[in-house]
């Protein structure tokens, strides 16, 4: 063990290619003979397929094969699965519709995009020709694309065995009686209705799959632009195309950005898989930005009815919540999870309610998917608790800072005091939600800010300050643990270490870097835990026949669980190096210290290298008896816990008076994601986390018209942050080390998404309210017709539109 | 088909292109030059981003035969050789990148700006690139990428002046050796 890199801001390893152009993403990449799909999607919402003509698509020049729904029914394929089981409150299991890869004739859409063939061409111009060519007997019919509308009587339906639309209800929390009690005897009651709108998560690389299947050995390779790889080829292997799993080889090269969209399993990645089977060749599809915004799945759309109970020294005593979740109109990977697992489990926050109640339904619309998007469940989660903290202490008159921190958790380490059980299933590991808080309010300077306010009131501008406290669970998960509640695989990690005989290490980790580093940050920890040099270790990824197993990148889980499984590899590479050294040493394994690269026995200046160490396991001529060659090991790490990272941010807004708009004048956030191994990229991670989480609070919605139509399917249409859009962000750290994993790491991924949103929101209903205009809510994203309309018309409560 | 000339990062090349090709699909599929990215197909990204003679041009939004007799500069073609332009410099330096995949349409653009204006400021910055999305990055770090580099080149320019003025490090830390930079 050293400490030369840990804790160090390394410059990134994989920088270079990617500042020269030589980055490898899935559509850079040309095989030999390589063909190019296209579909033919639905124009509509909801409506059946009555006739599919591809005959004079078949004749165009560059054609190599058309399938349809009909093909793919005939091959026996059924659809992608859902990866998690979420049952209906009375017991019975969710309702789990079939996903095909392509909608038969005879069957219906039911979402924009929704694909019934596919053309296979000699270059992707051929193709798209092509499929303008495939003529479609569409029949359409209603749509629906509010969960809640979609629950009520005479909705249109998107599944016949999914009556109500209903993919489950259910409920997490204390009986709903005692909570019910505890709003009744509340002597101040906070109530809100909101929607926390649909966004789309908009990785700047389109998707991009490879199928290409080989003869000679009878394999398949997909090459996909993917979080997961290995994920991929278990669910696409066992549960969609039943081909043998050890015959096929899944590839995530250079991926540019997931947020969640590239986790779960599409059905094209299937499709090219299959196909290229069906025509000897490989088969490219690069989806267009087009698609993308009707494909890829969305995350959040809740609709939401919270009511928070305080008592009259403002002290939370209650928490009811109704929400209803739109799932799209088909399940995708973790979706069942997301309003439940990763949102239900989250509304405790950082306070003490002793009596908390969620009622949550989980809805069927004609829309695409809506799945784990950055934050995954926990930002909703949090955007409702601060929304409510803010808004009581506007109501209650009080100090938004002192609300919190009465109601907040004391702290604890999870080591000398046990960790925190809530009332919603989780228990928290260690925390110190008073120093995070206390820390950005100093950042902020509160009097001084409040002084600043009356002032730029007086000199007709509105100034506005919001803040948010946030925990969130990371660091998914522990098997068992997400087993009883419905996942259907297990979320350990792998990792192999290999030293070569020259000393040199190869790492391969089931964790796949699509952004964050993980070259980088994984190779300081291997280079500290063995005393050697950074550049004489390479981290593998990406690569399902060069790694063991994995089951990827998301939910912030790659350090605290891949990081976790490395150093136990390491750790068996050290024990056995030991032995080595003690036989080549002439002494007893308790007689050596290791430390810089190096065995040591104790008291005495004799030692023997890692390298040395590593020749001798390769070239066992001088050897301990019994031990076998080689030092090569291989560890499977399933977390204790979740890890809780949690924290405060602040935004400070000027709202124009004149015209609503919002300039968000600056952003506070200190963080708490446990120790860090590099301040550089864990910084850049929370950076990119608040912008997108600032985006949602005044720029993103995914909007569908009430026919189904995506009306702002574009990256004209929608927006998303530029950079004259934000600020730059003012940052500051505190560490509460994760007490039960080796590293004491946390995860940073979602953090800036989870807790930045409800701060810029709160941040505006002030600057109103120190206005005059006493709103409760605004719905996001903030736009400066919703702001100038709020301030005319004091109140924009959006009910269940 | 259409036969263009197009100078492409110093080489001259001659192809029959069909008229509906765009340049990006021209550097991407004829020349191999991958380093040029495909975002959006509004020409609302920026990733697509290169130099017309001279100029920074979104090569999704210009047919290949409107690029005839014209030099194009891609990100392949940016740095000297092993030596890195100040612009792909700073990027790495300053951690103005994650995923990579708008970067080389950020550093074109970037160093088309710094070309009209030396000296920016953060305003300045952020105006400029307004015109290329980053989803990863929440553009702090690129603000400091541009910083650095124009700080650099500036720098760079007093050097052979005589003076000696290195940029001032935005993250004080490790970096590692040009063998170890070179191996990845």
């Amino acid at each position: 063990m050293s400490n030369k890199y840990i804790g160090q801001s390394v410059k990134r390893l994989e920088d270079k290619r990617f500042i020269t152009g030589k980055g490898r993403y899935t559509d850079d990449i040309k095989l030999p003979g390589m063909t190019y799909a296209s579909f033919v999607r639905s124009p509509y919402a909801h409506a059946r397929v009555n006739r599919i003509d591809t005959s004079a698509a078949k004749d165009m020049p560059g054609v190599v094969a058309i399938f349809t729904g009909d093909d793919i029914a005939s091959a026996g394929i059924v659809g992608v699965p859902t990866g998690w089981q979420v049952n209906f409150r009375n017991g019975d299991t969710m309702k789990e519709p079939p996903h095909p890869l392509l909608v038969p004739t005879g069957s219906t859409v039911k979402h924009i995009g929704d694909p019934v063939a596919v053309i296979i061409a000699d270059s992707r111009e051929a193709a798209f020709d092509a499929s303008e060519a495939v003529e479609v007997d569409w029949e359409e019919l209603p749509a629906v694309v509010s969960a809640y509308k979609a629950t009520q009587e005479g909705a249109p339906q998107v599944h016949p065995d999914a009556p109500g639309n209903l993919a489950f209800d259910w409920e997490i929390g204390n009986p709903i009686d005692e909570v019910n009690e505890a709003i009744e005897q509340s002597a101040h009651v906070t109530t809100l209705e909101f929607v926390n709108q649909r966004l789309v998560p908009n990785a700047i690389e389109p998707r991009a799959y490879i199928g290409h299947y080989d003869e000679v050995s009878d394999k398949y390779t997909l090459y996909t632009s993917t979080q997961n790889p290995h994920l991929i080829r278990l669910l696409m292997c066992a549960f969609v195309l039943g081909i043998p799993e050890h015959k096929v080889r899944v590839l995530g090269p250079d991926v540019g950005g997931g947020f969640g969209s590239k986790i779960y399993h599409y059905t094209e990645e299937a499709l090219v898989t299959w196909a290229s089977k069906q025509i000897r060749r490989p088969i490219k599809w690069t989806e267009t930005r087009s698609e993308a915004f009707m494909l890829d799945a969305h995350g959040r759309d809740h609709i939401t009815k919270a009511e928070m109970g305080f008592d009259a020294e403002g002290n939370i005593k209650a928490l009811r919540i109704k929400t209803y979740a739109n799932l799209g109109a088909y399940l995708s990977t973790f979706a069942p999870a997301v309003p439940t697992y990763l949102h239900g489990t989250l509304l405790q926050g950082l306070y003490t309610t002793p009596k908390i109640h969620l009622d949550l339904y989980g809805v069927f619309t004609h829309t695409v998917a809506v799945d784990a998007y950055r934050g995954a469940g926990r930002p909703e989660a949090t955007y409702l608790l601060e929304r409510m903290l803010d808004l009581a202490a506007l109501e209650m008159g009080k100090n938004p800072v002192q609300l919190r921190k009465q109601n907040f958790i004391p702290s604890f380490d999870g080591v000398e005091q046990p960790g925190y059980q809530t009332q919603v299933a989780l228990q928290y590991d260690s925390g110190n939600y008073h120093g995070v808080l206390d820390r950005a309010v100093e950042m902020l300077g509160y009097d001084e800010f409040r002084q600043m306010q009356q002032e730029a009131n007086q000199n007709g501008k509105l100034l506005g300050v919001g803040f948010s406290t946030y925990i969130e669970a990371c660091g998914i998960a522990p098997s068992a643990v997400v087993g009883a509640l419905g996942a259907r695989a297990g979320l350990y990690e792998s990792a192999q270490v290999r030293v070569q005989p020259t000393g040199k290490v190869s790492v391969f980790t089931g964790a796949h870097s699509h952004g964050q580093g993980h070259v980088t940050t994984f190779a300081q920890v291997v280079a500290d835990k063995l005393g050697i040099a950074m550049e004489d270790i390479d981290i593998i990824h990406g690569d399902s026949d060069a790694v063991a197993f994995g089951m990827g990148t998301y939910g912030s889980r790659s350090l605290a669980v891949g990081g976790s499984a490395i150093v136990k590899s390491i750790d068996k590479v050290l024990e056995k190096g030991a032995k080595i050294a003690a036989h080549k040493l002439e002494c007893s394994v308790d007689d050596l210290e290791y430390a810089e690269g190096k065995w040591t026995v104790k008291g005495t200046d004799k030692s023997i290298s890692f390298g040395d160490v590593a020749l001798t396991a390769y070239v066992p001529h001088v050897y301990p008896q019994g031990l076998e060659p080689g030092l090569d090991f291989s560890s499977f790490y399933d977390p204790a816990n979740f890890t809780y990272p949690f924290g405060c941010h602040i935004a400070i807004v000027e709202v124009d008076k004149e015209t609503g708009r919002v300039k968000l004048k600056r952003f506070i956030a200190v963080d708490d994601v446990g120790n860090v191994i590099n301040p550089m990229i864990v910084d850049g991670q929370i950076h990119g986390g608040l912008a997108q989480g600032i985006g949602q609070a005044l720029l993103e919605e995914a909007i569908y018209d009430e026919n189904g139509q995506l009306t702002n399917g574009s990256y004209m249409d929608y927006a998303m942050p530029r950079a004259d859009d934000l600020p730059s962000f003012e940052l500051d750290r505190q560490v509460t080390p994760c007490p039960h994993n080796p590293l004491g790491v946390k995860g940073a991924g979602e953090a800036g998404c989870i807790g930045s949103t409800p701060a810029v929101v709160n941040a505006v209903i002030d600057a109103l309210w120190s206005g005059g205009h006493k709103v409760k809510d605004i719905r996001m994203p903030l736009t400066s017709e919703r702001v100038w309309r709020a301030m005319q018309e004091q109140n924009t409560q959006i009910l269940h539109s | 088909m259409t036969q263009i000339t197009v100078t492409v990062n110093g080489t001259s090349q001659t192809h029959e292109v069909e008229p509906r090709q765009l340049l990006v699909y021209y550097l991407r599929d004829k020349l191999g030059l991958t380093g040029t990215h495909i975002g959006c197909d509004t020409s609302s990204c920026g990733a697509c981003t290169v130099h017309m003679d001279g100029m920074a041009v979104k090569s999704c939004s210009i047919l290949a035969v409107q690029a005839d007799g014209c030099e194009i500069t891609t990100i392949e073609g940016l740095a000297q050789g092993d030596q890195l332009h100040p612009v792909q410099e700073g990027f790495k330096e300053c951690h103005g990148l994650q995923c990579g995949f708008c970067t080389p349409g950020m550093i074109m653009a970037t160093v088309d700006m710094l070309q009209n204006n030396p000296d920016p400021t953060e305003e300045d910055i952020r105006h400029a690139l307004e015109g290329n999305i980053c989803r990863c990055t929440g553009y702090h770090n690129i603000v400091r990428s541009v910083q650095w580099a124009a700080e650099k080149m500036k720098t760079s320019a007093k050097v052979l002046d005589g003076a000696s003025v290195s940029p001032s490090p935005v993250y004080a830390s490790v970096n590692l050796n040009q063998q170890q930079q070179q191996q990845l």
